[in-house]
């Protein structure tokens, strides 16, 4: 859409098609100052992310390579690999990129696979339509700490919360949720939050579908589960690797919940958590930067394939305009 | 824009109009129930805050017993304990002014971005969303030990760097979809007619694009407002803020669960008030203005 052989800015002002110019130089150094007045806005919010986000990231990095624990500051000393060696073979570290993976990946799936169900459920028309609404948005918008100490102390305690409370009633068995299935209840807690998430995604799709053609395709003699698997479905796609994605990215790297319910422990400390234990706790930064760069390699997979997804979309929006 | 999804009966009209009538009210129903399990830990969380300790930590729960205030007075340090103001302001203040600083860099960053685009615009913005992908731990570190080397930490302006620094590639995002809806020949227009960029800024974009500038710092707000990971690990005493400080009390004093509903419910009062209040921009923005 911008035209190569002027410098010309796309700005609309002008069709670029009618700016032939017989007096080249003035013309080329207006042009190179109207450059940087359109490219100029852009720089403080630029520079200020490079410096406060890109450049902790290079130190991190660095940081790596160093055998470096704050105890004992004067055996710092330039380790190579060898702390990346350390991570992956580490027993406790492993198994948090385990934990990692099976946290994400559950929780991911499951929330959307609910959301989907809500979404569909609340597409139609019912009586306080709005209000079901409102009230399944309720766990999203708790702030995450209150969340996971809500889950944590009135719903999973098992002397006096809700769930071995109404147990009791029922005259149930009373687990210790938190002890005997610790990482379920913490998915449990994430699912519950992050559900009315994917469900107000897809239910914004829901309610872009052109109904024009799902109407005719009744007409035709369509059945309910055949325009939702072939027309409801695939235009549901993007929708659905949008919340996907955006839900792996802040899932992956959850702190709150774990931190709050279960502080890693019981096989439930996942790579931001133990990351935070290692420098924070163990004063083992060479370690700690060693895994947070893992971490960043992790979620570049799945990032690539993200701004795929989300390179699509823009596309598609860019086409419009 | 509401896809209603009765079905339209071509044969035997009213047996199967009442068929699907009947199936309708019973999804309704459902619909109905999941939401009410979905709000329940919520509600549950509301009431406990209302119970006495006594009443609180009991097992079965005591649905009917007396609604009293002490939960709340407890949190408000009241009979004594570390007051929560401090830590309440601090979360005020960050996030209001994170909110602030996002918008006087990302604005013109979007206005840069839609209305006047520079060229590779779509490069830029998409070096924006990827710093989003930069998960935070992986640089803590090195911002904890340069703000211990300066003496910058346990501040809150810290905190309002970092949290204007995640906020603003969202934010970004957000607002250049926003602007890219001004049609350029309203803009256009205002040049032919002498306006200058200030008074086009001030007449012709804010009134169109207001909305959304709103609802983008709405979720900046929501978004500083929950932090917990640089909270933790950056602040002390001074510059802790509300979710931290929420942490901490439930830990060095033992539990006092009422007064813990009471506290959870405060702190997410703002934003439970402002995401009920703005559902629709919520979404939107929260999908990176992919989503309309």
């Amino acid at each position: 859409m911008s035209n190569p052989t002027t410098a010309v800015s796309v700005s609309g002002e002008r069709p670029p098609t009618a700016a032939p110019t017989p007096a080249r130089r003035p013309v080329a150094q207006r042009n190179r100052a109207r450059e940087w007045a359109t490219r100029a806005p852009l720089l403080p919010a630029l520079i200020f992310l490079i410096v406060v986000t890109q450049l902790p990231f290079v130190a991190t990095l660095v940081i790596s390579l160093f055998d470096w624990n704050s105890f004992r500051p004067d055996r710092r000393a330039f380790a190579g690999l060898e702390n990346y060696k350390t991570v992956l073979s580490d027993e406790a570290l492993r198994e948090s990129i385990v934990t990692t993976v099976l946290l994400t990946a559950s929780v991911v799936i499951v929330s959307v696979v609910l959301g989907l169900l809500l979404a569909l459920l609340l597409d139609r028309k019912f009586r306080g339509r709005g209000l079901v609404r409102t009230m399944l948005i309720a766990p999203f918008l708790l702030v995450p700490v209150a969340s996971a100490l809500l889950w944590k102390h009135a719903l999973y305690n098992p002397e006096y919360g809700l769930f071995n409370g109404v147990l009791n009633w029922l005259g149930g068995p009373q687990p210790e949720w938190l002890t005997d299935t610790p990482l379920i209840a913490v998915e449990a807690s994430l699912i519950w939050q992050w559900t009315p998430f994917m469900m107000l995604i897809l239910l914004a799709g829901l309610q872009s579908r052109p109904l024009d053609m799902i109407e005719a395709a009744r007409l035709d003699g369509a059945g309910a589960w055949q325009i939702f698997r072939f027309l409801t479905l695939p235009h549901l796609r993007r929708y659905l690797e949008l919340g996907t994605l955006l839900g792996s990215i802040y899932i992956v790297q959850n702190f709150d919940a774990v931190f709050t319910m279960t502080r890693g422990g019981l096989d439930t400390a996942n790579l931001p958590y133990t990351i935070y234990e290692t420098f924070y706790n163990a004063h083992e930064y060479g370690l700690a930067s060693a895994a947070g760069v893992v971490v960043v390699i992790g979620t570049i997979i799945i990032a690539t394939f993200a701004l795929r997804v989300v390179s699509s979309l823009f596309r598609e929006e860019a086409s419009r305009a | 824009m509401t896809a209603v999804s009765t079905p339209v009966p071509i044969t035997s009209v009213p047996e199967a109009t009442r068929r699907a009538k009947r199936r309708g009210a019973a999804l309704g129903v459902l619909a109905w129930f999941i939401g009410i399990v979905f709000v329940l830990p919520v509600l549950w969380m509301l009431l406990t805050s209302f119970h006495s300790e006594a009443d609180a930590a009991t097992n079965p729960p005591s649905l009917a017993a007396p609604l009293t205030l002490d939960g709340y007075k407890d949190f408000f340090g009241v009979g004594g304990g570390a007051s929560p103001w401090p830590a309440l302001l601090n979360s005020v203040g960050t996030s209001l002014f994170s909110t602030c600083f996002v918008l006087v860099l990302a604005l013109p960053a979007a206005f840069a971005l839609s209305i006047r685009p520079v060229r590779k615009w779509t490069d830029v913005m998409f070096f924006f969303l990827s710093t989003k992908m930069l998960p935070v731990v992986a640089g803590l570190l090195p911002v904890f030990l340069f703000a211990r080397d300066i003496n910058f930490l346990d501040n809150v302006w810290l905190l309002v760097i970092l949290y204007t620094s995640m906020n603003l590639p969202i934010a970004v995002w957000m607002m250049q979809s926003f602007l890219a809806d001004i049609p350029v020949s309203i803009i256009e227009a205002a040049q032919m007619d002498g306006a200058r960029l200030p008074t086009i800024l001030w007449r012709v974009v804010a009134p169109i694009a207001g909305p959304g500038i709103a609802a983008t710092s709405l979720i900046c707000f929501i978004f500083s407002w929950n932090e917990m990971l640089f909270a933790q690990v950056l602040t002390g005493v001074v510059a802790q803020t509300a979710p931290a400080f929420l942490t901490t009390f439930v830990t060095s004093q033992g539990l006092f669960l009422a007064k813990v509903c009471a506290a959870s419910m405060v702190i997410s009062l703002p934003v439970l008030a402002a995401g009920f209040a703005a559902q629709d921009k919520l979404v939107q923005g929260l999908s990176l203005g992919a989503v309309k």
